[in-house]
């Protein structure tokens, strides 16, 4: 593919890269159908590996796409500085927003959790007066 | 050399005299290439941060909902009837793996058209296009399909989700006496809820996407809006009178046992999170259009390979390289549209 190699050797290259992308992406759906069989309901550790080797397969993909397939890898360093070195501000925008979004959950939860709860009935405080104060406290 | 540079049109902007200077700056360029594709990286790498906030907001989103619709069931259909090969008519990420395959080998096409412009060879730049083009095309096609059987036959919107997911272990209702039968309901099982009276083609009177027990064969749901012993049907409003701009959805109803009390509790099925249509309708639709834009780009330089613009520039049909990594990008991000909306 690049500059070093003669047109032959880059012409069988690009064959052999597609040939790596496409059983990325069949080990890729593999996985994913092995996590989502039945089999697998009851195992929880193999969901979280098979979904971290898919995460892994996947950045491997867009890691050969971007060095082999867009040249990233044999352009100056510099270059390749400037567009990769910004994307990483993105793995703070994961952590951030990932958390983010647990908390939603979390806080909608603990609310329809407190909504289903009784207000205590007379009886099972034991004083009148205690219903009447949360009462006008509601 | 000066003599084939007649006219304007066919002169790339850095090799222009006056904007040379401008460029070069001395004996070198700027990290030794060109202007253009230069900023062909700084225009992809701010695309790439336009995506990555659709797909961390998706992920927030999915973060924060108590279950998510199963990939594996809800792109579960194919086209020609395909997907009734498979057991229960269910052909899980067959057809989106195969328009993964298309774009994937189209990008391998794109770099085969860039390595024959570097050898200034006419005819295997316009051949090695043309294969992308088409690759482009077909994933488009195939999308465009995915996205009618979605709204149509699935009635999926941007505001409505009917692939709910159970987040309890059960037992259905029998939809006609309203008994708890044997036919379960399993915790984080994806189900499609479907609009009464409408056929789907398969064993369709069946929301909960399971098979049916045997007295149930027979059993039709009723069209008309209400709350029924073992279902619900949407469109009956708290005064009693019908909505009619309201989607008739079938919901069933299944008893779980409640962890407090140990009492059996009827629960009736939801929609999915709401949130799940526009996140795929909108993430996969932008990345459409930049297909869709790039199949419309790569046209245009095709034929101007086509017609020897680029073969008066003698600068190795750099105009091939720039929408190359275009389209490189566009794979790219389908990686990782591909990961979390059908992988994950």
């Amino acid at each position: 593919m690049a500059q070093h190699l003669s047109y032959e050797e880059s012409k069988s290259a690009v064959w052999k890269g597609l040939g790596l992308l496409a059983a990325v992406t069949v080990a890729e759906v593999l996985l994913s159908l092995l996590k989502a069989a039945e089999f697998a309901e009851s195992i929880r550790p193999l969901i979280y590996v098979a979904s971290l080797a898919i995460i892994g397969l996947s950045v491997y993909k867009a890691y050969f796409i971007i060095y082999e397939f867009m040249h990233m890898g044999y352009e100056v360093k510099g270059l390749a500085m400037t567009v990769l070195l910004p994307t990483m501000l993105l793995i703070w925008a994961l952590i951030a927003f990932f958390n983010e979004g647990d908390a939603w959950r979390e806080k909608r939860e603990k609310v329809l959790y407190k909504n289903s709860l009784q207000v205590p009935q007379g009886g099972d405080v034991g004083l009148a007066h205690d219903v009447l104060r949360l009462e006008l406290d509601c | 050399m000066t003599e084939e540079r007649d006219t304007d049109i066919i002169i790339a902007e850095d090799q222009k005299p006056e904007l040379n200077n401008d460029w070069s700056g001395g004996d070198r360029k700027p990290f030794r290439t060109s202007y253009g594709k230069l900023m062909m990286w700084y225009f992809l790498l701010s695309d790439a941060f336009t995506f990555a906030g659709f797909l961390i907001s998706y992920g927030a989103l999915r973060f924060s909902s108590p279950s998510w619709p199963v990939p594996d069931k809800v792109f579960a259909t194919a086209p020609f009837g395909i997907n009734e090969l498979f057991p229960n008519n269910e052909a899980p990420l067959i057809f989106v793996t195969f328009m993964s395959f298309l774009l994937i080998i189209s990008s391998g096409t794109m770099v085969r058209a860039v390595q024959e412009g570097a050898r200034e060879n006419k005819r295997g730049v316009v051949f090695w296009m043309l294969l992308t083009v088409i690759g482009g095309a077909g994933f488009l096609g195939c999308q465009a399909w995915e996205w009618t059987n979605l709204i149509v036959r699935e009635n999926m919107t941007v505001t409505t989700n009917p692939f709910g997911t159970y987040t309890e272990n059960g037992f259905y209702l029998d939809p006609e006496t309203g008994e708890p039968t044997e036919e379960e309901v399993v915790e984080g099982e994806t189900y499609l809820l479907h609009v009464a009276g409408e056929s789907h083609g398969e064993e369709e009177a069946d929301p909960g996407g399971t098979q049916h027990t045997a007295g149930a064969d027979h059993f039709s749901y009723s069209t008309t809006p209400g709350d029924y012993p073992g279902y619900v049907v949407d469109g009956l409003q708290a005064d009693g009178t019908v909505n009619p701009d309201s989607k008739p959805f079938i919901h069933r109803k299944y008893v779980v046992t409640d962890e407090l009390s140990g009492d059996l509790v009827v629960r009736t099925q939801e929609f999915g999170p709401s949130a799940f249509g526009a996140l795929f309708f909108g993430i996969t639709g932008f990345h459409g259009f930049h297909v869709a834009t790039g199949v419309i780009f790569l046209l245009i330089i095709l034929i101007n390979a086509g017609s020897g613009v680029y073969v008066a520039r003698m600068n190795g049909y750099e105009m091939v390289e720039k929408i190359g990594l275009y389209w490189h990008f566009v794979d790219l991000v389908w990686v990782f549209v591909f990961l979390v909306f059908y992988l994950l």
